[in-house]
């Protein structure tokens, strides 16, 4: 991958995608291999909305390359609630940092901040945007379990707000993929999604229920309806209880068939599928760990070409 | 259109922006900032009889000439438009206009949680695309709407 940051999906090849997959088998088959590779660096976590999983694992993940992390801590009691710019907070972070990590609530900040620094910014939420590195771990889960060509997947919930099913549905088209859209009207993907997904000559295809697709699935990813969404509260109930599932849906799927989330869940997968073989959510948020470190050994690689992998420390 | 139909009078020296989509005339004159307060001699006509476009608007404007960016913007909401330079009466220059591939701090993103319309210094950007223009920040995609995001 010779990207200077990571910003959205679409930005990436078959080629990226597979080199930072490979990357990441290589991780997990030998973490002592990567322990010290950026010691001396520091990756900047800028989360300007409450995250626990992503923060967390891109932290963990610096820190299992020898990097150390510093953090904004509240927002509210930062130099954001007193009015500065992002633009500005990110190039002042920039002298402190080797990379940055942006969690924004708003679409295109990372864009933004990425035009503003030379170091690697990755892209962790930009509102209703994009979230490519969960992009890159669902990718990776669904790699090792069915391989990425020659797929049916279905995507379920919120694909309006859904970033990580933006972005998703974006790689998927570097790929032999036929996706299925599973949602109510009102949540159906966004225009520009659906632009392009067309023209890139994806084949997909939408739908308001799962059943009529169930069986042809090799991979059901389901995310979230949120009851913000939604003006009235009865509405909510009613609509997220039709995409919800459980072992008895199941039922009626493929014995392979991989059952994925982002999470965090709230009720639209049962806790009884945990026990069946299908689930695959906590295994997918665990590959986030080797697949961030794959990401930020390659950025940081192309953002310093001299062969030197961070600094050497004496143990 | 022959000389006895003429709906406004010929301009001695000026802009005539003709073929324009009918109905977008006024989106036209807010391109080009005019108001009629810089005293220009400005003469419009809407919906008038036109071979090529069955309707059309056309906008005259005196001792005016267009920048580059302006017929950028122009071409969106007026694709079919031709540009003529009158000078003494004579239509000395004839242009069709022509679409950019992006268009620079003209258009305001329909978005509003678009991070270019939070309080940062920052110039919108649009990729044009089929048919229509595309946020470069939040990929939002505008299209017959675009005359009401002009934020001139």
């Amino acid at each position: 991958m010779r990207q200077d940051h990571l910003i959205t999906a679409t930005q990436l090849s078959r080629d990226d995608i597979e080199a930072v997959l490979d990357r990441a088998r290589a991780v997990a088959d030998d973490p002592a291999a990567y322990a010290d590779r950026h010691a001396g660096r520091v990756l900047a976590l800028c989360f300007f909305e409450p995250s626990t999983r992503t923060r967390m694992s891109f932290d963990s993940a610096a820190k299992r390359l020898g990097m150390n992390t510093i953090g904004m801590g509240d927002v509210d009691s930062s130099s954001v609630s007193k009015g500065e710019s992002l633009s500005d907070t990110v190039r002042v972070i920039e002298g402190y940092a080797d990379a940055l990590v942006l969690r924004h609530p708003s679409e295109g900040a990372a864009t933004l901040a990425g035009e503003r620094v030379d170091v690697p910014v990755v892209n962790a939420g930009d509102g209703a945007g994009q979230h490519p590195s969960q992009t890159l771990l669902d990718l990776h889960t669904i790699r090792e379990d069915h391989g990425l060509d020659d797929l049916t997947i279905g995507i379920m919930g919120d694909l309006k707000y859904g970033r990580t099913v933006h972005s998703l549905a974006a790689a998927l088209t570097e790929f032999d993929a036929n996706q299925h859209f599973i949602s109510p009207e009102s949540l159906r993907l966004p225009r520009s999604v659906r632009f392009d997904l067309h023209e890139t000559g994806a084949q997909i295809r939408e739908h308001e229920e799962l059943e009529p697709v169930l069986d042809e699935l090799d991979v059901l990813y389901v995310t979230r309806i949120q009851k913000e969404r939604f003006p009235d509260e009865n509405e909510y109930h009613r609509v997220a209880g039709e995409y919800r599932i459980d072992a008895e849906t199941l039922e009626a799927a493929a014995d392979d068939l991989t059952v994925m989330h982002p999470l965090p869940r709230v009720d639209e997968i049962a806790p009884d599928v945990d026990e069946t073989d299908h689930a695959r959510y906590f295994e997918q948020a665990h590959n986030g760990i080797p697949v961030r470190m794959a990401l930020l050994d390659t950025l940081l690689e192309n953002a310093n070409p001299d062969g030197d992998e961070g600094m050497e420390v004496d143990r | 259109m022959s000389e006895h139909e003429l709906r406004v009078s010929k301009i001695r020296d000026g802009t005539v922006i003709d073929h324009v989509e009918a109905g977008q005339a006024l989106n036209v004159l807010a391109i080009l900032g005019i108001d009629g307060s810089e005293g220009f001699g400005v003469s419009v006509g809407m919906n008038v009889p036109s071979d090529r476009l069955g309707r059309k608007d056309i906008v005259k404007v005196e001792d005016r000439e267009l920048s580059q960016s302006e017929v950028d913007v122009l071409s969106l909401i007026a694709p079919e438009a031709t540009i003529n330079i009158v000078r003494d009466f004579e239509v000395v220059e004839k242009n069709r206009v022509t679409r950019p591939d992006s268009v620079t701090g003209v258009l305001s993103c329909p978005n509003r949680n678009c991070i270019t319309n939070a309080d940062e210094p920052i110039e919108t950007r649009f990729d044009v695309v089929a048919d229509g223009v595309r946020c470069d920040y939040c990929a939002t995609i505008l299209r017959a709407d675009i005359a009401d995001h002009i934020d001139v």
